[in-house]
């Protein structure tokens, strides 16, 4: 895989792991203002990564996003095959 | 339900092949403190969680614990894939080919299948938090072991992520934990 799609693909893991952190952590702190504005903040970036990076290289998400012809959904590589 | 995304949490990899190390690490597929037991431990007590923040906390680690057996099969994947019948033998994974090749089941590493006896739910969030707790820690000493057993840097570094993710998991179930026993303490006025 082209490195500039493995550098978007661990951008996104980047911002998508702190947002699973913070998700954990306003469940147990829902009154953190501070921790929800950084949620909020790092959610907006994961949306514009994804809609990046499914606009380069299609859908990484099968019932979200409009696909291009023919079905996109089913093209390779899966996760467990991409090299890092 | 679910919503499935085509990416791993994180970008697991390994440095070469490495058939014994598969089967090891297979312990946090299928085995006692692995990750299918976590997923499915967690998102089966949500349902009689009491608390809001407790149902939530529940649904969410549990989800990710999914995402944690797919990094395990991408790992488990990735230290067969290639391998010859020579390096799968001299790698001591000949018994697991015997049966099912290089397919990813839910064993230990002795080969012994996932049961539901290895989790527990009793519908009181006190026990189901300190089961929780308890799973947690077994499975952050899981994973120091099998870190123990590699050489392999990118190998290493995954399983160091998985084992923070059980050190922040604990934490949180020991918040909720406090939460809930705070509130059995507030005196009920009827």
């Amino acid at each position: 895989m082209e490195e500039s799609r493995i550098n978007i693909l661990k951008s996104l893991q980047e911002v998508g792991f702190a947002v699973i952190e913070l998700e954990l952590y306003l469940d147990t702190h829902p009154d953190d203002m501070n921790a929800l504005a950084a949620y909020n903040n790092l959610v907006t970036q994961q949306q514009n990564i994804m809609m990046n990076y499914e606009r380069m290289y299609g859908p990484l998400r099968n019932n979200s996003t409009q696909s291009c012809y023919p079905w996109q959904w089913i093209n390779d590589p899966w996760p467990w095959e991409i090299k890092y | 339900m679910w919503v499935y995304e085509k990416k791993l949490e994180y970008p697991a990899d390994v440095e070469r092949i490495n058939p014994r190390l598969a089967k090891e690490i297979i312990a946090q597929y299928g085995g006692p403190d692995g990750e299918l037991g976590a997923s499915l431990r967690y998102l089966t007590q949500r349902f009689t969680m009491p608390s809001n923040y407790g149902k939530a906390l529940l649904t969410d680690i549990g989800t990710e614990e999914l995402a944690h057996l797919e990094i395990i099969a991408a790992l488990v994947y990735k230290l067969t894939d290639g391998a010859s019948m020579e390096e799968l033998k001299k790698y001591g994974f000949d018994d697991f080919y015997a049966i099912r090749d290089k397919a990813i089941f839910y064993t230990d590493p002795t080969g012994n299948p996932w049961t539901a006896a290895y989790i527990q739910a009793h519908g009181d969030p006190v026990a189901d938090l300190h089961e929780d707790l308890a799973a947690e820690q077994k499975a952050r000493a899981t994973y120091e072991h099998l870190m123990d057993l590699t050489d392999d840097k990118k190998v290493w570094n995954t399983l160091a992520f998985l084992r923070e993710r059980e050190v922040i998991h604990f934490q949180r179930f020991g918040e909720a934990l406090d939460k809930i026993q705070d509130e059995l303490k507030c005196k009920k006025v009827f």
